[in-house]
C-alpha cells in the first residue's frame, strides 16, 4: 500500500458497503446530558447520544469491520473475510515457510575518506533554524551519517528552549517527500538552470536601463537579515522594481493595529512568566503564532502546582471557538465572535481606558453572563496591574487590538508582560500592509506594467490571494512568470518557469524569531531534488554572482557584522544556532507610547460596528483561521500533519465547518452533513462539524484545505479561500449557512480508543458500583485546604491483590508522569513520537476504521453542558503496567516484562493474535493491519530512525518509553563507567513538549524529577482500580477560579 | 455389518503411533536446518572485492583491531576502515600489487569499496560493540581467532540461543579489559584460578545478566 498517497482511499465505496450511520440528533443529546451528573466526562456528541458507533468504539478493541479483509478484496468482487480465509488456507502452510527464508547478503560500504566527527552508529546534532510564516525557531537536527531523521528544539534558542511545535517535527518528512518538485519546469517541460538564468538574466539586463521597471518580486513574510540586505541592494540597483509580500496567515491586523496605536509598525511580544492574571480574548496565543512554544513554556511555569508551591496564575478565556488556550482557562466564557470584541470594548470602558466607563461599563454587552463577569475580571486585572496580561490574537480586528494595547498600557503591563519592539519582519519600502501590497501588484499586472514576476519561497497566490483581487487573470498578463517553491502547485501551473526550492534543512540562510533573535540556518544534507534557495536566485539574477552559493552570500553578509574574530564568531554562531553576542539581534523594547486618541478612535469605530451587529440578531460570523495542522495550506502535502488529529475536532485529513450545538439546532445543520456558506455572494460548500463549546452565532472554517494542485493533498477538505477577500480576511460577519442534506464522511479520532469513563456505572461483584475517574480535577482552594483530596479519592488496590508474585525492581525502574494542569493539547508529543519511532501514516480510509498508529494520543474530554463545557486534554501513552494485562494473554510471549519494569514488545516474536490489545484497558496498542510502512520508496528509507525497527504487517506495536534512548543512555553510562545523570534521559514526547507536561525517568532514584512528581499529592493513575499498577501516572488538573465567579461554575 | 476391514484397526494404530514419529522427524529436520550453516552463515567465506587476510595484517604485522575498526569502543558499530586507512600503508608498500587495484582505484575515483558483510544480525537486533568491549568481552569471544583466518568467516552461529548462552551466564567469557583486543589470550589454566578471575571481573566490571527483550530488540 502506498502510504503516502492515502487520498486514493476508498471512502466512497467504504461508506456504501457499511450501513450508513444514523444522523446525530442534538435534541436527544440534550436530553441525555440532563441525566448526567455534574462533572461526568464525555468524549464527543456521539458519546452523549450513545450512538451504536460510539458503543462499538467503547466496548470493542476496534470497530466492527475493522478486522475485515483488505478492502481491495472486499471491494472488487465481494469476497468476505471468511471466503478470503478459505481461499488462502491452502497456501497458508507454504506462506508460513516464508519466515524461514535466508537473510539476504548485505554489503558494508565504508567511506573513502571518513569525514571528521562522524562515528558510524552515533548521531550528530546540528543547530539550525526552521521558519514558519517567516519567523524562526532554533532547532537541533539529528543526523545519522548525513541524513537528518529528527528535529529537536534548541535549548539555547529563546523561541524554543528545547521544545518544538508540530510543524518543526514534521519538517523532516517534507524534506524527503518524494512528491516535492524535482526538476526545473519550463512551460510544462523539464528545463535547465542555465536556460532559466539565461532567459531571466536577459530580460533583467533589458529592464536594467529602465531602472528595473516592470520587475516585481513576490515573497512571503521575510525576517532574514541576509535577504533583507539582498533586497535592499537589488532595489538600489533597480529603483523601479517593486518587492511585494503576501503571507496569507500573517499578522495583517496586527500590523494595522500597531500602525493605528503607535503610528509605526511595531511587533508585540509577551512575557507570560511575569503574568499572574491573563485574559485571552478569542486568542489561541499559547499554541499559535511565532512565539507559541516559548509562551507555552513560560505560562506553564506559572501553573505548576506542587505540594511545596501552591501558587498559580489565573487564566480567563473569552472566546467564540474553543482553543487550546481555552482548555487551560480557569474561567472560559463562550461569546459570539463580535461579542468578544465588544467585551474588549467594555473592558476598556470599565478600566477607564476609553470613555463610556463608570457605572455604565458593561452596558454595551448583550450577554448576561458577560455582564456579570466583566467587573470581576476588570477588578482582578486591576488588582494585578503590572502583572496582568490581556491578549487578543493577530486575527482580531485592528480596533480590538488597539484597545488591548491601550488596556495593557493603562494597567502598566507594557514593559512588564507586554513588549512592543521594532518589527522583526523586513518591511518593504512600499509599506507594511501586505493586502495593499497585493492590491498594487494586481493593479500593476492588470495595467500591463509587470514584465517579470518572481514568486519566491513557495508563495502560492493562485490559491491564497484574496478572492476579490482576481490574481489569476491578472497574472496571465505578465510576460515572464517565475515560481520558486518546494512543490509544484496551483501557481506554478500558470508560470513559465518553476524552480524547485531547497528545503530549509538543505539550505544556508538566517532568520529572526518572534523576539528578534537571529539564528543561522545550515544544511544537513545536499539538496535531494536539486533545489535552490531564494537567496541563491536573488544573488544570481540581481547581483551578477553567477556561481554564488547561499553559503557565500550568508557568510559575506555576516562578515561585516560579526564583531571580533570573524571565523571564531561564525563558528560559534553556527554551533550555537544563534547569533547572540552582537548588538541588535534580540530586539529591545521600543518604548513606544500609544498615539493620543488612538484608543478612543478604535472605541468609536467599534461602537459604530456594534450598532450594526445589534441590528441583526441571529447574524452568523464566519471565522477563517489557519488550520492548526496545515496552516495556510502550504503544509497540506505533509502526511504526518494530515493524520495528526486537530486538537479540538480530532479530525484527520479534512477541515470542517465547525458550528456550536445551539446554532446547529437553530440553522438545522446536521453533524457531518454538507452545508453551503454564502458571504457577499461568494459560496463555498463544506461539511458541518458540531463542536461543543463553540458560541452561538459563530462558525469557523480553517484555511489550507481544498487544494487544487498539491499532490496527495489535492481535493482533501474544503477550500475557504474563495470566501476570503480584502474586505474581511479573518472574520466574515453576516455569513449565511444553509444545510444541503448530503452526508460526508469525516475521519475523526475522538471516539477511537475510548475508555470507560465516569459516565459509565460499572457493576462489580457484590453489586458495588464504581466510578472511574479518568481526569481528576480540583481547585487551588481545595488543594490548599485539603492537600490530600486526590489521594483520598484514589482507589488503589493493595499490592497483594494479585495472584502473581511481587516483583522487586532493584536497578532502574522507568516511569512517567504527565501534568494535566499544563497540557495544552498541542499534539507536539504525538508527532515527535511518530518521527522518533518510525510510526507510519495509514490514510483517511484506515483512520475511519480506527487503525491510526500513533503510540501516544491526546484524548480530549468534555464535562458539563455542551454549549459551555469544560475541556480537558489527556495524553495517553502506554502505561507500562506492572501487572500488565497484555502480557498474560500473549500466546507466544511477544510482550513481556523487562527487569526495569518496561512492558517490552518484541516484533519478531509477534504473530498478530491481537489478544494483547483486546486485553488492554487503556487501548494503547496498535496493530499493523496492512503494510503501512512504505518500503518501496527508496528516499523514505533515509527518514527512518535506525535505532527503531520498522514494523511489518501483522505485528502489534505500542509505546516503548523510547527504549532505544534508554538503552543508549545505559550503554553510554556503562562505557563511561558512571551512572546515568538524573533528568538527562528524555523520551521523544517529553523532549518536544512545550509546557514540560511530561517527565520520564528512574522512579527508584529520588534525584529524578519524575520521582518527585509521583510523590506529589496530585499524582494518580488511570484506571488504577483495575490493579494494573501503571508506571505512567497523571497529576490532577487544578484550576484557580476567581472566588467572585465561582458560583458561575457550580459543579465544575 | 462391518464397514471397515479388520486391518483398519492396525492401520489406525500404526498411523497414530507413526504420526508422533512423523512430527518429531519434521521437527528434527526443521531445527537442524535452522542451525545449519546454510541458515546461519556460520563458517562460510564470502567473496570479497579484495581477498583481505587478517592472518597477514593481524598476526603477521601485529596491527591492532582498533586501527581499522576504530569505533568499536565508542559506538554500536565497530567501524569499517575508509579506503584512506588502507592507503596509509599501501601508498608506501605493495603499491603496484594487482590484488590492491580496487583499493587504489577507490581512492582515486572516490567510489567506496563494497565489502560483503560477514557478521550480519537481523535488522530487529540491536547489538552494541562498545558496551561489550567496555565490559571485558574479547573480540575473539564472538569473532573467533581472526588472526588465524586468511579469509574471514563467521565463527559463531549468531543465533539468539548463542547470544543468550552468554547473557544468561556473562561470566563465562569475561577477560581483563586490557586483554580484550588480544586474540590469543587464554584464561588461567587452573580451573579454580580461572573461576576466581571470572568472579572478580564480573564484580569489578559490574556485569549484569541482561535477558530482557528490549536489551536487544527495540
Amino acid at each position: 500500500m502506498d502510504i503516502l498517497n492515502p487520498s486514493k482511499g476508498k471512502c466512497g465505496a467504504e461508506a456504501a458497503a457499511q450501513p450508513e450511520p444514523a444522523r446525530l440528533d442534538l435534541e436527544t443529546v440534550r436530553e441525555r446530558l440532563r441525566e448526567k451528573r455534574g462533572n461526568e466526562l464525555w468524549r464527543s456528541l456521539d458519546d452523549l447520544a450513545g450512538t451504536p458507533e460510539f458503543q462499538d468504539f467503547l466496548h470493542r478493541e476496534f470497530p466492527r469491520f475493522a478486522s475485515e479483509a483488505p478492502e481491495e478484496m472486499t471491494k472488487t468482487d465481494g469476497v468476505s473475510r471468511r471466503r478470503f480465509l478459505q481461499l488462502t488456507s491452502a497456501s497458508l502452510a507454504l506462506a508460513g515457510l516464508t519466515g524461514c527464508t535466508k537473510q539476504p547478503n548485505e554489503a558494508i560500504i565504508p567511506y573513502v575518506k571518513q569525514p571528521e566527527y562522524i562515528v558510524p552508529g552515533r548521531p550528530l546534532f546540528f543547530a539550525t533554524t526552521l521558519t514558519h510564516g517567516g519567523y524562526a525557531r532554533g532547532v537541533l537536527a539529528e543526523s545519522h551519517m548525513g541524513r537528518p531523521t529528527k528535529i529537536e528544539g534548541n535549548p539555547d534558542h529563546p523561541a524554543s528552549l528545547g521544545a518544538t511545535d508540530v510543524f518543526d517535527q514534521a519538517a523532516v518528512l517534507t524534506l524527503y517527500d518524494p512528491e516535492r518538485s524535482q526538476s526545473i519546469v519550463h512551460n510544462g517541460r523539464i528545463g535547465t538552470w542555465g536556460a532559466f538564468v539565461g532567459e531571466a538574466g536577459a530580460r533583467l539586463r533589458a529592464l536594467e536601463a529602465l531602472g528595473g521597471e516592470g520587475v516585481r518580486i513576490l515573497t512571503g513574510t521575510i525576517t532574514s537579515p541576509t535577504m533583507a540586505a539582498q533586497l535592499q541592494d537589488l532595489l538600489a540597483r533597480f529603483p523601479n522594481a517593486r518587492w511585494h509580500q503576501w503571507e496569507p496567515a500573517g499578522s495583517h491586523h496586527g500590523r494595522a493595529a500597531a500602525q493605528a496605536a503607535f503610528g509605526q509598525p511595531l511587533e508585540t511580544r509577551y512575557d507570560f512568566g511575569a503574568a499572574r492574571v491573563v485574559l485571552a480574548l478569542d486568542s489561541d496565543v499559547l499554541t499559535r503564532g511565532p512565539g507559541n512554544v516559548r509562551y507555552q513554556r513560560d505560562f506553564a511555569r506559572t501553573r505548576r502546582v506542587r505540594k511545596d508551591n501552591l501558587q498559580m496564575s489565573r487564566l480567563y478565556a473569552v472566546e467564540s471557538v474553543p482553543t487550546n488556550t481555552g482548555t487551560l482557562a480557569d474561567h472560559r466564557l463562550p461569546l459570539p465572535a463580535p461579542e468578544v470584541e465588544v467585551f474588549a470594548l467594555a473592558l476598556a470602558q470599565a478600566l477607564g481606558v476609553v470613555s463610556g466607563g463608570g457605572a455604565g461599563a458593561g452596558d454595551v454587552l448583550a450577554d448576561a453572563r458577560a455582564k456579570r463577569w466583566l467587573p470581576v475580571i476588570a477588578a482582578d486585572l486591576k488588582a494585578n496591574a503590572g502583572a496582568a496580561l490581556v491578549v487578543a490574537d493577530e486575527y482580531a480586528s485592528p480596533a480590538t487590538q488597539v484597545l488591548v494595547h491601550a488596556i495593557n498600557q493603562a494597567l502598566g503591563n507594557t514593559g512588564r508582560t507586554v513588549f512592543h519592539t521594532a518589527p522583526v519582519e523586513v518591511i518593504p519600502a512600499n509599506g507594511a500592509d501586505q493586502v495593499e501590497s497585493m492590491r498594487q501588484l494586481v493593479a500593476d499586472m492588470n495595467a500591463g506594467r509587470v514584465e517579470l514576476l518572481l514568486m519566491l519561497g513557495g508563495v502560492n497566490p493562485l490559491y491564497t490571494a484574496p478572492a476579490d483581487l482576481g490574481f489569476t487573470q491578472a497574472l496571465q498578463k505578465v510576460d515572464l512568470r517565475v515560481h520558486h517553491g518546494l512543490y509544484e502547485d496551483e501557481t506554478s501551473e500558470y508560470c513559465h518557469w518553476h524552480i524547485p526550492a531547497a528545503h530549509e534543512l538543505e539550505s544556508w540562510g538566517d532568520a529572526r524569531s518572534f523576539d528578534g533573535t537571529v539564528s543561522l540556518m545550515q544544511p544537513l544534507i545536499d539538496p535531494l531534488y536539486s533545489g535552490r534557495t531564494a537567496i541563491e536566485i536573488l544573488a544570481v539574477l540581481f547581483a551578477n554572482r553567477a556561481d554564488a552559493t547561499s553559503y557565500e552570500v550568508v557568510r559575506d553578509h555576516w562578515k561585516t557584522l560579526l564583531v571580533g574574530d570573524f571565523e571564531a564568531a561564525w563558528k560559534k554562531a553556527l554551533h550555537d544556532g544563534l547569533i547572540a553576542d552582537i548588538p541588535a539581534t534580540q530586539l529591545p523594547p521600543a518604548g513606544a507610547s500609544m498615539a493620543g486618541g488612538a484608543a478612543q478612535a478604535a472605541a468609536s469605530a467599534m461602537v459604530r460596528s456594534l450598532q450594526q451587529v445589534r441590528q441583526h440578531p441571529g447574524m452568523v460570523t464566519l471565522r477563517l483561521r489557519p488550520d492548526p495542522m496545515v496552516g495556510d495550506g502550504s503544509l497540506a502535502p505533509n502526511p504526518w500533519l494530515q493524520e495528526l488529529p486537530k486538537p479540538m475536532t480530532k479530525l484527520t485529513w479534512d477541515n470542517a465547518l465547525t458550528v456550536g450545538p445551539a446554532m446547529a439546532e437553530r440553522l438545522k445543520l446536521v453533524h457531518e452533513d454538507m452545508a453551503e456558506v454564502t458571504w457577499n455572494g461568494r459560496k463555498v460548500k463544506a461539511a458541518v462539524w458540531v463542536l461543543p463549546g463553540q458560541a452561538e452565532g459563530t462558525a469557523e472554517l480553517t484555511l489550507g484545505y481544498g487544494r487544487r494542485r498539491a499532490g496527495r493533498a489535492t481535493g482533501l477538505g474544503f477550500d475557504a479561500y474563495p470566501l476570503r477577500t480584502t474586505q474581511a480576511l479573518w472574520n466574515l460577519p453576516g455569513a449565511e449557512i444553509r444545510p444541503l442534506g448530503e452526508r460526508y464522511s469525516f475521519a475523526s479520532t475522538q471516539n477511537h480508543h475510548a475508555l470507560e469513563s465516569g459516565a459509565e456505572e460499572i457493576p462489580l461483584a457484590g453489586n458495588e458500583a464504581e466510578r472511574r475517574e479518568l481526569i481528576r480535577t480540583g481547585t487551588l482552594e481545595e488543594l490548599r485546604r485539603h492537600p490530600d483530596f486526590i489521594q483520598e479519592e484514589r482507589e488503589k488496590p493493595a499490592p497483594d491483590e494479585t495472584l502473581y508474585p511481587p516483583v522487586e525492581y532493584k536497578g532502574h525502574a522507568w516511569g512517567m508522569a504527565i501534568d494535566l494542569n499544563v497540557c495544552t493539547g498541542c499534539s507536539s508529543c504525538m508527532i515527535a513520537c511518530q518521527a522518533e519511532n518510525n510510526i507510519p501514516v495509514v490514510g483517511k480510509e484506515q483512520v475511519l476504521r480506527g487503525r491510526e498508529m500513533h503510540w501516544i494520543r491526546v484524548d480530549r474530554y468534555y464535562s458539563g453542558d455542551m454549549d459551555d463545557p469544560r475541556i480537558h486534554n489527556q495524553p495517553v501513552p502506554c502505561m507500562q503496567c506492572e501487572n500488565a494485562p497484555c502480557e498474560v494473554v500473549c500466546p507466544v510471549a511477544a510482550t513481556s516484562h523487562s527487569d526495569e519494569g518496561l512492558n517490552d514488545m518484541v516484533y519478531n516474536r509477534c504473530v498478530g493474535t491481537r489478544y494483547c490489545s483486546n486485553n488492554c484497558p487503556y487501548k494503547v496498542r496498535r496493530f499493523n493491519f496492512l503494510r503501512y510502512s512504505d518500503r518501496d520508496t527508496p528516499v523514505l528509507a533515509l527518514l527512518q530512525n535506525p535505532d527503531v525497527t520498522v514494523r511489518m504487517r501483522g505485528v502489534m506495536e505500542k509505546c516503548t518509553y523510547c527504549v532505544q534512548r534508554i538503552e543508549q543512555a545505559k550503554i553510554e553510562s556503562k562505557v563511561e563507567n558512571r551512572p546515568i545523570p538524573a533528568n538527562r534521559l528524555q523520551t521523544a514526547c517529553q523532549q518536544a513538549c512545550p509546557t514540560e507536561a511530561i517527565v520520564f525517568g528512574d522512579i527508584n532514584d529520588p534525584r529524578w524529577e519524575v520521582t518527585k512528581w509521583k510523590a506529589d499529592p496530585l499524582n494518580y493513575g488511570l484506571l488504577e482500580e483495575l490493579n494494573t499498577r501503571p508506571r505512567t501516572t497523571y497529576l490532577a488538573k487544578i484550576s484557580n477560579p476567581n472566588p467572585a465567579l465561582e458560583a458561575e461554575h457550580g459543579d465544575h | 455389518m462391518q464397514i471397515f476391514h479388520r486391518s483398519t484397526n492396525t492401520i489406525a494404530k500404526v498411523s497414530i503411533f507413526g504420526a508422533v514419529f512423523f512430527i518429531a522427524f519434521f521437527a528434527w529436520i526443521f531445527s537442524t536446518l535452522l542451525r545449519s550453516s546454510y541458515a546461519t552463515g556460520q563458517g562460510i567465506v564470502r567473496n570479497q572485492p579484495i581477498p583481505f587476510s587478517h592472518v597477514h595484517h593481524v598476526a603477521g604485522m601485529g596491527i591492532d583491531c582498533r586501527y581499522c575498526h576504530s569505533s568499536v569502543e565508542t559506538s554500536s558499530f565497530a567501524g569499517m576502515p575508509p579506503t584512506e586507512t588502507c592507503m596509509n600503508c599501501h601508498r608506501q608498500i605493495w603499491t603496484n600489487a594487482d590484488m590492491l587495484e580496487p583499493v587504489r582505484s577507490s581512492f582515486a575515483t572516490g567510489v567506496p569499496i563494497q565489502w560483503q558483510r560477514v557478521h550480519d544480525l537481523p535488522d530487529f537486533v540491536y547489538f552494541n560493540h562498545s558496551v561489550h568491549v567496555a565490559k571485558g568481552i574479547g573480540c575473539a569471544s564472538c569473532h573467533g581467532q581472526v588472526d588465524r583466518m586468511p579469509l574471514l568467516y563467521q565463527e559463531a552461529s549468531l543465533q539468539m540461543e548463542w547470544c543468550l548462552s552468554c547473557h544468561r551466564d556473562p561470566g563465562r567469557f569475561v577477560r581483563p579489559k586490557e586483554e580484550v583486543f588480544n586474540l590469543n589470550w587464554q584464561p588461567p589454566a587452573d580451573p579454580q584460578e580461572a573461576q576466581a578471575l571470572r568472579a572478580k571481573l564480573v564484580k569489578d566490571y559490574k556485569i549484569q545478566s541482561l535477558t530482557s527483550c528490549s536489551t536487544c530488540h527495540r
